[in-house]
């Protein structure tokens, strides 16, 4: 039977999906916004936020910029990077994005990269952090709205160093390039600054018990220095209480640890821990107090990073479609717009582009502490004007390899 | 054969109908699916053994040839062919040490050698860089003629899927395919009659990982793109449900199974946030009432509902 | 800390929380010789359901107890209406598992969100207690005992009583055990409730230390195989050592060679399935 049957029952389905998208598709005169986050699977938490944030963008500005009508169409890319590059291509194609805000990953990004350089087509990172990004492997019609994941670990190191003056630090982190380029960033700094790291432990994400880890730190430590995301922070954390080191050795921490989307699921384990972070929702400015109010209000969460992260996209986008009065069609100035925002007042204070496309911003050293009945990133320090290549040059930066698991190597391991 | 041409000319026909990339892409997807599904039924429909790690030949044929041309320099040619047998190797040996079990020991020892795989590409970063997997790759020319564009790969695929379809419809009907089935339904009355069944199964289990390296390699070059995704759990439990779900141990039903899920997946997506329940839930009613699959299913009640209005008897062994 | 008696530790413990995911995946996999898929997805609910339960101002141990009683009713439901449809077709009822793991696993998203959700361990039980040289923490020494306590029971039930013995009958051979009038059909809801019941309360009991989260399930399964192909399928003594040799080389292994740690896991399983493939208490297959 079946051969031209089924064909042909193919060939239908196909035909009416793609009737059914042009019904679908607004043929409007909006500026469309493409988000690709996630919905499903581990990342889901992660994804809402950042659709909570640029909505939340979005609503203060009544979806519209420039005059111009804003519509936001969201996609899910399941954390799969060959599902990311099909849902770019339907938001490019199907939907005729005019620009794309995310994706939430580093390997969605990864993948997506040739599309959009095949598409043409503005793209802002609102969270993924992979360093080459906006180092050593540019691509035009790219910019960051968040960080890169060395930048602000730099800063830690710094404070680490120089203001609480630890010397011997051990480094415990996520088997993912993510925290492999958080970690590096620590280690380059605090190392040139005088102080050593004596171990360095990569756990596999899946880790269901960090038991193992936590007892097989060196003895005399100052602190740990960890980059854990999702739930593997707060399970970390239990554990080093557990066996009895909250106390003894202190804990610095990347910026996804304990970022405000999961701190107030943590238990008071996490208390005392020190972080540094492009952002705070205990920062005290009036930006910053409104958002963080109204983000309460309607989410009943506080903004994390990739709340804020997509909230900035928001402010990136907003300066540059009114700098090309509206016209986002002529992709050229769009981007050239995009490339030259300058925020002057924001929830995370004022933020510009580097030359590379990633932005210049406040890093602050911050504490977990109890206010108020939640927990909050209390903010200790303030380093105005942190670029991702902290206080080196950046040809002398570039030269060197991209940070990862083997660089900068570490030379005093014990 | 009318049935092959007149199939062929229709998908041929897709492109110039649909006219946007992202269709024609989808198509491509699902073409792609559909080899990988159709290799899985090999074993798992026709010879009855159901493997949780097929995705390793599908992933290893595209880390192979990514690794050649990327690290090692090679041509595109030689980098495809050096994929693909690194793949069809691979079935050999995991061929070889699963069929020592059947059933459920079967399914166990390619669960447990496929995750060993996943685990080294995931792990191994400085060859297979880890979870950001390979990128860079560029579509060669092939004759002459450029593949980047949409239709044109698409084109390549079909191609490539209407060899595949037909070399293993060969396969089901040669005698070595019979012997396959009859070593599924009676392998003692086969063994007893001088077949070698282990032979049978391993020969099957090897040429299966030849077409799922196939697929592989063309996944590999549609998305310019490997990840440690390629050789995951999920992307062997989609195999099997795209066969399950299709008709097991039929021509079509892997090819149905592996639209389904590829349009389910990409563009259902879009409109139902949580597809995968819905997945979930139409998988368990086929299992429970539509066992055989679906196009079985289907046309075990279209013919139900001809004139002569018999009722369907018990259905004959799927040979379709 | 000394290390080898502090990994030890870490070792029992972990031990522990694979017993409670094995026991109930060797019992059902030994009766009704299907591999339940969702067991990973049934883990996961439980701690989620022990999660509302104790949102809800109830103590820990009500929590435990809810979780067990909420699963065995699920395991009930899916072994009457689903599994027993395909009473004959025993690759049906393991793919009609992989669809309900699905469910399970994506209703559960849908219900208590993405966020990963900490369940705290009982007051008097939080904290390190010094045992000499070693800090270990209170609550792990109270998993494991939680674990040996069910081991106990098991070991009771299965042993020492005649719904045991049938238990013992329907996993060695079937048929005779129903031409000798065993009704292994009821006892197959019986054991996937019993099972389903240890893996909720599994689930309630590991999340202090694991916590939960969307995923969990897959993370979760693969140990549960892990141990029971080592240990025999359907041999609970197989699930108890196949746990302690597993929780050895997990933690041992991710100590020394953290690098191939996942690896590691997995290299035991194939072994014995290639060369020992009825494991280390099962009976060769008939």
């Amino acid at each position: 039977m079946s051969r031209p049957v089924l064909l042909l029952a193919r060939f239908l389905v196909s035909v009416l999906a793609s009737g059914c998208a042009s019904l679908a598709i607004a043929q409007s005169d909006s500026i469309r916004i493409g988000l690709l986050m996630v919905k499903t699977g581990p990342f889901a938490a992660p994804g809402k936020q950042m659709e909570d944030g640029l909505t939340q963008f979005l609503r203060e500005r009544n979806y519209t910029l420039a005059g111009r009508k804003v519509e936001l169409i969201t996609a899910d890319t399941a954390a799969n990077p060959a599902v990311a590059k099909t849902k770019t291509q339907e938001l490019i194609e199907r939907n005729k994005v005019h620009v794309l805000v995310g994706p939430l990953a580093a390997s969605d990004m990864l993948a997506i990269d040739d599309l959009i350089r095949a598409a043409q087509i503005p793209i802002i990172a609102s969270s993924a952090a992979a360093e080459d990004l906006t180092q050593r492997k540019l691509n035009p019609w790219f910019v960051r709205s968040a960080g890169s994941s060395g930048q602000i670990s730099h800063a830690m190191a710094d404070y680490a160093a120089k203001d609480l003056k630890y010397k011997r630090v051990a480094i415990v982190a996520d088997d993912l390039t993510f925290s492999q380029e958080v970690v590096a960033g620590f280690q380059h700094v605090f190392e040139e600054s005088g102080g050593k790291v004596v171990q360095k432990i990569f756990s596999p994400i899946s880790t269901p018990d960090y038991a193992t880890y936590v007892t097989q730190l060196k003895p005399n430590l100052d602190a740990v220095f960890i980059s854990f995301s999702g739930a593997n922070g707060p399970r970390f954390l239990k554990a080093f209480g557990d066996y009895g080191l909250r106390g003894k050795v202190a804990v610095l921490a990347g910026m996804t640890t304990v970022d405000e989307a999961i701190l107030n699921t943590m238990s008071d384990d996490v208390i005392g821990v020190l972080s540094s972070g492009w952002y705070s929702a205990a920062t005290e400015n009036p930006e910053n107090r409104k958002f963080v109010a109204d983000f309460r209000a309607a989410n009943k969460a506080d903004p994390g990073l990739y709340a804020v992260g997509a909230y900035s996209a928001g402010l990136f986008l907003e300066q540059a479609v009114i700098a090309v009065n509206g016209k986002v069609e002529d992709k050229q100035a769009f981007m050239k717009a995009l490339k030259s925002v300058r925020i002057k007042a924001s929830p995370r204070g004022e933020i510009r582009l580097d030359d590379y496309a990633n932005p210049i911003v406040n890093a602050y050293i911050r504490r977990v502490e109890r206010k108020d009945g939640r927990l909050m990133n209390v903010v200790l320090k303030t380093y105005p004007n942190v670029s991702q290549f902290w206080s080196y040059d950046p040809k002398a930066f570039l030269a060197n390899p991209v940070y990862s698991r083997e660089w900068p190597p570490a030379k005093n391991l014990e | 054969m009318k049935h092959v041409v007149i199939g062929t000319a229709l998908l041929a026909l897709v492109p110039i109908l649909l006219g946007s990339n992202f269709y024609i892409n989808l198509g491509t997807q699902i073409l792609i699916a559909a080899i990988f599904a159709s290799s899985y039924n090999m074993i798992a429909g026709w010879g009855g053994l159901i493997s949780f790690g097929h995705a390793a030949f599908f992933g290893a044929a595209g880390y192979g040839a990514a690794l050649l041309v990327l690290k090692g320099g090679f041509g595109h040619l030689a980098a495809a062919l050096l994929g693909i047998l690194f793949a069809t190797a691979l079935a050999g040996v995991i061929g070889a040490l699963a069929l020592r079990a059947t059933g459920i020991g079967f399914l166990m020892i390619t669960l447990a050698l496929g995750q060993i795989l996943w685990g080294l590409s995931y792990r191994w970063v400085s060859v297979t860089g880890g979870d950001n997997g390979l990128t860079g790759l560029t579509r060669p020319k092939l004759l002459g003629l450029s593949i980047d564009g949409a239709g044109a790969y698409y084109y390549l695929t079909l191609a490539v899927a209407v060899v595949a379809f037909l070399s293993i419809r060969q396969f089901a009907g040669s005698s070595l395919g019979a012997s396959l089935r009859g070593s599924r339904d009676q392998p003692r009355r086969m063994s007893a009659l001088g077949f070698d069944v282990w032979l049978i199964r391993w020969i099957t289990f090897v040429y299966a990982g030849f077409w799922a390296g196939v697929a592989g390699l063309l996944f590999l070059y549609y998305h310019r793109f490997v990840s440690p995704h390629s050789l995951s759990i999920a992307e062997s439990a989609e195999v099997l449900l795209m066969v399950i779900l299709g008709g097991a141990g039929t021509l079509s039903g892997p090819i149905v199974g592996a639209a389904i899920i590829v349009l389910v997946r990409n563009l259902v997506s879009a409109y139902v946030e949580h597809w995968p329940m819905l997945l979930g839930a139409l998988f368990l009613l086929v299992i429970m009432f539509v066992p055989e699959g679906l196009v079985p299913g289907l046309a075990t009640r279209l013919r139900a509902l001809r004139p002569s209005g018999r009722k369907p008897t018990i259905p004959a062994p799927p040979s379709a | 800390m000394h290390a080898w008696a502090v990994q030890t530790f870490n070792s029992v413990a972990f031990a522990g929380l694979l017993f409670l995911l094995a026991s109930g995946f060797t019992l059902i996999f030994g009766l009704m010789k299907i591999p339940n898929m969702a067991h990973g997805a049934c883990f996961m609910l439980g701690a989620y359901v022990g999660y509302s339960v104790i949102q809800a101002g109830l103590p820990f141990f009500v929590a435990v107890a809810a979780a067990g009683v909420a699963l065995a009713l699920l395991g009930a439901i899916v072994e009457r209406v689903v599994l027993r449809r395909m009473e004959a077709n025993e690759f049906a009822q393991v793919l009609a598992t992989v669809g309900i793991g699905f469910i399970i696993a994506d209703a559960s998203l849908w219900i208590w969100g993405g966020d990963a959700l900490q369940i705290p361990e009982p007051a008097w039980l939080r904290g390190p207690v010094r045992m000499g040289d070693l800090v270990v923490p209170k609550y792990r020494i109270a998993l494991i005992v939680c674990a040996a306590v069910a081991a106990l029971a098991l070991w009771l039930l299965v042993d020492k009583t005649r719904l045991g013995a049938m238990i013992r009958a329907g996993v060695d051979n079937p048929n005779i055990a129903r031409a000798m009038g065993i009704r292994v059909s009821t006892l197959s809801t019986f054991v996937f409730c019993l099972g389903s019941a240890l893996v909720g309360m599994g689930g309630v009991l590991g999340a202090p230390i694991i916590s939960i989260y969307p995923g969990l399930d897959f993370d979760m399964l693969p140990l549960a195989f892990i141990v029971v192909i080592l240990g025999g399928i359907g041999s609970l003594a197989g699930a108890f050592v196949g746990s302690i040799v597993i929780g050895f080389i997990y933690t041992f292994g991710q100590a020394w060679v953290a690098d191939l740690a996942y690896v590691i896991l997995f290299l035991p399983m194939a072994l014995v399935l290639i060369v020992r493939p009825q494991g280390l208490f099962g009976r060769p297959a008939a």
